[in-house]
């Protein structure tokens, strides 16, 4: 009876690796496809039926980041051969790269957005988690009358819809000044991300005994350098966890963006549709600029793959 | 601990007190909330009782609760309610199915089991709007792999108004399925075996075991899946306002940004806001109860 038991079990195991693995193929057939994209030759995006095979190359990759207008006849072949390689793909489209006074050629405006992207994630990041580690090791440690009130306080102001938070700020901002400006955004994504920095951290600085600090307490360390010496350093995996999860929640921020900002601090999400409307679709540039985007938070996820629970859960699931 | 603020050791005479360092750490993070999140709630609450438009010079003046009124006598609201409804039962739905379902297949011993958990988790760590750039190249009626694949023809997913709402929900599915499947498999994976083994013994079913042992050690952790997706989806601007702009995908948060940022309706928005805002807090609330039970079991 058990032996017809285990083979039955055997066979049952075996479907499900089955099927758990064709589930996990046609899940990533969507992240598959961008990439492929992004790495096709713009006459081969669209076709019927999809292509799958061919010669990969990094022409959308080179248009992304260049301003470039159709030409008029072909290059001159000493101009050709003078230009590198990357130049010489554009013209091989029937295009030139826009130049400046200075004959250097003009970026597209994607290096700028992914820059302004970079600039806000890190900046609100460390805001965030910096006050947020603080504040949750107030929470943890001490008492504090309506402690529970103030945390449902503090984790309510990040469940608020953007856009009901947008609509006064944008009054306010305007009013002194700090539409489209990186100051602007920081801010905002610093209050989006406190509430959750502060909830992920006074999980982890809850597991840390209370018994090290007590003994340095003892030791005759004040309370503020127990803390910086023995809290801190002990905190250091969630201070991480928190930080990379802070940043991609604002690395990916698409509503505040699309409505605080318009040109000089416009972040790449607001940008990478827009180019959808101007003319024909380029599909392998808008590709390859999605691909570039998602590359942070890809490694980022990987890194974070054992504490992924823990973040999504607002550090209730310890795991 | 707060105790330890009166003990008389030299530390604690030299350093700050336990009630001021409190207060140091605590103090800037609540203030700077308020002024961020509350002050700009308590400006918009008195906007929504005037008829103010912030892309006018004309000063506002107060209409009391008209706005209010207004946009509960109003079809098209009612409709981006039920809309907005019908969004997040099918893509809540939809991930609770697929998530739990996955669930129980990975809970057993499968080779490189951490591999796949880790690749089905980056979805749903990606910005929605790239998402929906990209699942617009997907569903594309003509060349998209998704109806070559399926052999749906030229089936425009996203411009057909009966269509689309599905074709958004399908999208928020595969995004966030994985995230329901990672509770489920930590609400599987910590009941006790011994439980099945006793169910074996008194040759209980399958049927039964499922309902009365996995189902109901599951639950918690399943429900604060399903209450957090269910905001989050009930919240869901970009996604939809990338994929689709047909009147049968407008979803509250994009009428809201609609009226606020292109009608230019500022009180008329400031009061729709309120009222989304007063449902959020009411869903939160129920989220943190469950959250915290889970915490302290």
């Amino acid at each position: 009876m058990a032996a017809v038991q285990s083979s039955r079990q055997k066979v049952l195991n075996r479907a499900a690796v089955a099927v758990v693995v064709l589930l996990t193929l046609v899940y990533l057939v969507p992240i598959y496809w961008i990439t492929s994209t992004a790495f096709k030759p713009r006459s081969l995006a669209t076709t019927v039926p999809p292509t799958v095979l061919f010669q990969p190359e990094v022409t959308a990759f080179i248009k992304l980041f260049t301003k470039r207008v159709q030409m008029i006849g072909k290059a001159s072949p000493e101009v050709y051969d003078k230009a590198p390689w990357w130049e010489k793909r554009i013209y091989d489209l029937g295009e030139r790269i826009i130049k400046d006074s200075n004959g250097n050629s003009e970026l597209s405006a994607y290096p700028s957005r992914f820059l302004n992207s970079l600039i806000v994630a890190v900046s609100s990041t460390l805001l965030a988690v910096a006050m947020g580690t603080l504040t949750a090791y107030g929470f943890s440690r001490f008492r504090m009358p309506g402690e529970q009130d103030w945390l449902f306080f503090i984790l309510s102001t990040r469940m608020l819809p953007p856009v009901v938070v947008a609509i006064p700020m944008f009054l306010m901002y305007r009013a002194v000044g700090l539409v489209d400006t990186h100051a602007g955004l920081i801010i905002l994504y610093t209050a989006f991300n406190l509430s959750f920095s502060v909830w992920l951290m006074k999980g982890f600085i809850d597991e840390i005994p209370k018994e090290y600090e007590e003994a340095a307490l003892v030791d005759g360390y004040t309370r503020m350098e127990a803390f910086f010496r023995i809290v801190l350093p002990q905190s250091a995996t969630g201070i991480a966890a928190t930080a990379v999860f802070c940043f991609i929640t604002a690395w990916n921020e698409y509503a505040f963006a699309l409505m605080m900002t318009n040109r000089r601090a416009q972040t790449a999400p607001p940008y990478i549709p827009s180019q959808l409307g101007s003319g024909i679709t380029d599909w392998t540039a808008i590709a390859a600029g999605t691909l570039l985007f998602l590359l942070p938070v890809a490694i980022f996820t990987f890194l974070l793959r054992r504490h992924l629970l823990r973040g999504v859960t607002f550090g209730a699931i310890r795991k | 601990m707060l105790s330890r603020l009166d003990s008389r050791s030299p530390a604690a005479r030299r350093g700050l007190s336990d009630l001021s360092i409190r207060n140091l750490f605590i103090i800037p993070t609540i203030a700077f909330l308020i002024v961020f999140n509350i002050f700009p709630l308590i400006y918009s609450l008195g906007y929504s009782f005037t008829d103010f438009s912030a892309s006018s010079n004309a000063p506002a003046t107060f209409v009391g609760l008209q706005n209010y009124r207004d946009l509960l006598n109003d079809d098209h609201v009612w409709n981006n309610f039920s809309v907005t409804a019908r969004y997040v039962l099918l893509s809540v739905g939809g991930q609770v199915l697929l998530g739990f379902g996955v669930a129980l297949l990975l809970n057993r011993r499968i080779p490189f089991k951490g591999l796949f958990t880790t690749l089905l988790l980056v979805p749903m760590m990606m910005s929605p709007v790239v998402v929906g750039l990209f699942w617009e190249l997907l569903y594309s009626p003509s060349w998209g792999i998704i109806n070559y694949a399926l052999g749906l023809g030229d089936l425009a997913w996203l411009s057909d108004p009966d269509v689309a709402l599905y074709a958004i929900a399908i999208t928020d599915i595969w995004m966030w399925s994985p995230f329901v499947m990672l509770l489920c498999l930590a609400g599987l994976s910590a009941i006790p075996q011994h439980l099945y083994e006793a169910a074996a013994i008194d040759r209980a079913g399958r049927w039964f075991t499922f309902t009365r042992i996995t189902l109901p050690l599951v639950a918690p952790l399943l429900l604060i899946a399903v209450i957090f997706r269910t905001m989050e989806a009930f919240k869901t601007f970009d996604l939809a306002f990338i994929m689709s702009s047909q009147e049968t995908t407008e979803l509250i948060a994009i009428k809201l940004y609609r009226l606020a940022f292109q009608e230019w309706q500022t009180g008329p928005s400031c009061a729709l806001a309120y009222m989304v805002l007063i449902m959020v807090l009411a869903i939160t609330n129920i989220y943190v109860k469950y959250l915290n039970r889970a915490r302290d079991r």
